[in-house]
């Protein structure tokens, strides 16, 4: 920053090269390169710290990930079927530090705004010119009665990839063969919005395979859903009336949950079944509660051209957690984020006005091994949100067999590539 | 679909309980327009009304900005053992009923 002229960087980035000249502890800020924190190493949090590093070596990056492994959500269903194991879908940070990139691995529990710093749970300040928060999600305890972090362990959401996922695929294997699998959808926004129907297909596909005379109950919150008329053919198709869905409209809409007796409470009815996998709402990961930067939605509204919060400055926030309109929450999207973040905070130092970025959104869902398909979708700004523009495409209804194998194949090449594009 | 309903089955007289009702209606707005140009006619329901044991205890009238499959949540107080009827009617001549028990100790 300190090379730029500071006349130009005054007169594009006034916020920040005022606060930059104000602000607390500057010593470290003056002298060195601009520092960005990025906390969150997922697929948008990730991807942005390397985005940044790649296009600006000067540029100090830190990411702050208190897990050393990271467990991946895509394909974390196939886990929970038994057609994969969990270690295919887990990722450390080891190349990091050859790129450049200082990884902490401390969780953060403070974050100063006004003074432009983060605390992570050793104590330590880090002082920050740009922040990027990716966060993912966290669980909305309050909206759903009965279920909190206790009942999860009777009740998985298995929505957050590894014990939860082991804990369902477990319960999943000790059920006899006849009984019921519920799974408790939640409203929009939420993580993934079709993964849940995949989830659907895939338990279907271990109960056929395993335990043919089990059931798939999905009391869902919504009345339709992403992709809606490929996955119920699949269901069809595959799994007969193995799978029964009851929808908003039907009452399909979960109110409360007792984990004692395991038993899901709708609106109009009461069910025990002998596997609850219940996903409960969702808002964004706590940190960016901390940081003031989630609205009463529980959601973070953002500047969709730089994905600067709306409501705390120098602080950017990506994938899940953000508000980001039609652009759906999922890896893709985040890693989308992340990139265009990057660029945005590389032009904001460099004195550019930023650029709109359009986003590329893309979503494999697997109903079965060798049956998949898909959705893209591109998004640019209007407004405060994404919006989805033309381009985009989602696999025929009625298509042979052999493009649903194809799709199939397609998706473990997307995930390979998104995982060696985030962690490889 | 028949009509949802949840009334408590059992509750203590002067208890105050809420009941919740769901039916199955397309409620065309009569605004809306096909491809070609031509009206699509209004088919909304236009009341419902919940009678306890004969006595009617709540009613409401529906509106086309209401949305398709009309849920319903409301409370009365529960003073005597008997019957709840619910009555859905609209247009083109519509009409709907349902009912349920309930046991007040």
């Amino acid at each position: 920053m300190t090379t730029r002229p500071v006349t130009r960087r005054n007169a594009v980035l006034g916020i920040t090269a005022a606060a930059a000249t104000l602000a607390g502890p500057s010593v470290l800020r003056a002298q060195s390169a601009a520092r960005i924190v990025v906390v969150g190493g997922g697929f948008g949090g990730a991807t942005c710290a390397r985005a940044l590093k790649r296009a600006r070596e000067d540029l100090q990056i830190i990411l702050i990930e208190p897990n050393a492994v990271f467990t991946s959500c895509p394909f974390s269903n196939e886990v929970i079927a038994g057609l994969r194991e969990i270690d295919a879908q887990q990722f450390d940070y080891d190349k990091f530090a050859a790129e450049g990139i200082t990884v902490i691995g401390e969780a953060v529990t403070t974050i100063e705004p006004q003074r432009r710093s983060v605390v992570t749970t050793d104590g330590v300040a880090l002082p920050y010119d740009r922040l990027v928060l990716s966060p993912g999600i966290d669980f909305h305890f309050e909206a759903l009665p009965g279920y909190d972090e206790a009942a999860s362990e009777k009740m998985p959401h298995a929505w957050k990839a590894g014990a939860q996922t082991l804990l369902l695929r477990r319960q999943l294997e000790a059920m006899t063969d006849g009984g019921t699998v519920a799974i408790a959808i939640p409203a929009n926004p939420s993580r993934c919005p079709p993964a849940p129907y995949e989830r659907a297909s895939l338990i279907a596909h271990y109960l056929k395979t395993k335990k043919p005379r089990s059931k798939v109950l999905v009391l869902d919150a919504k009345d339709t859903f992403s992709q809606q008329r490929l996955f119920e053919k699949a269901w069809k198709e595959l799994y007969g009336d193995m799978i029964e869905r009851i929808a908003l409209s039907q009452g399909g809409r979960v109110t409360s949950v007792d984990p004692s007796t395991r038993t899901i409470i709708t609106e109009f009815g009461n069910y025990t079944p002998d596997v609850a996998n219940v996903i409960p709402p969702q808002r964004a990961g706590r940190i960016a509660e901390i940081a003031g930067a989630a609205d009463a939605t529980g959601w973070c509204p953002i500047d969709p051209v730089t994905f600067e919060s709306k409501l705390v400055p120098n602080i950017h926030v990506i994938g899940d957690a953000c508000l980001g309109g039609g652009i759906p929450k999922s890896a893709s999207a985040a890693s989308a984020q992340g990139k265009a973040c990057a660029a945005a905070i590389v032009n904001l130092f460099a004195g550019r006005a930023p650029e709109a970025p359009r986003l590329t959104g893309v979503c494999y869902n697997t109903a079965a091994p060798g049956y998949g398909f898909s959705l893209a979708g591109n998004y640019q700004p209007r407004g405060d949100i994404f919006a989805e523009v033309e381009g985009g495409a989602t696999s025929p209804v009625d298509a042979p067999r052999e493009l649903r194998a194809r799709e199939a194949a397609e998706a473990e090449r997307w995930f390979q590539t998104i995982t060696a594009d985030t962690f490889g | 679909m028949a009509a949802l309903i949840n009334v408590p089955a059992k509750a203590k007289r002067g208890d105050v309980i809420e009941i919740r009702t769901l039916t199955s209606h397309i409620m065309e707005t009569g605004f809306r327009h096909t491809a070609d140009g031509a009206l699509v006619p209004r088919d909304i329901i236009t009341s419902f009304t919940c009678r306890y044991n004969g006595t009617e205890v709540f009613r409401a009238d529906l509106f086309p900005a209401i949305a398709a499959n009309p849920y319903l949540s409301f409370f009365t107080v529960a003073k005597e053992s008997g019957k709840l009827e619910f009555e859905w009617i609209g247009d083109n001549g519509y009409s709907s009923t349902a009912s349920a028990s309930i046991t007040v100790e």
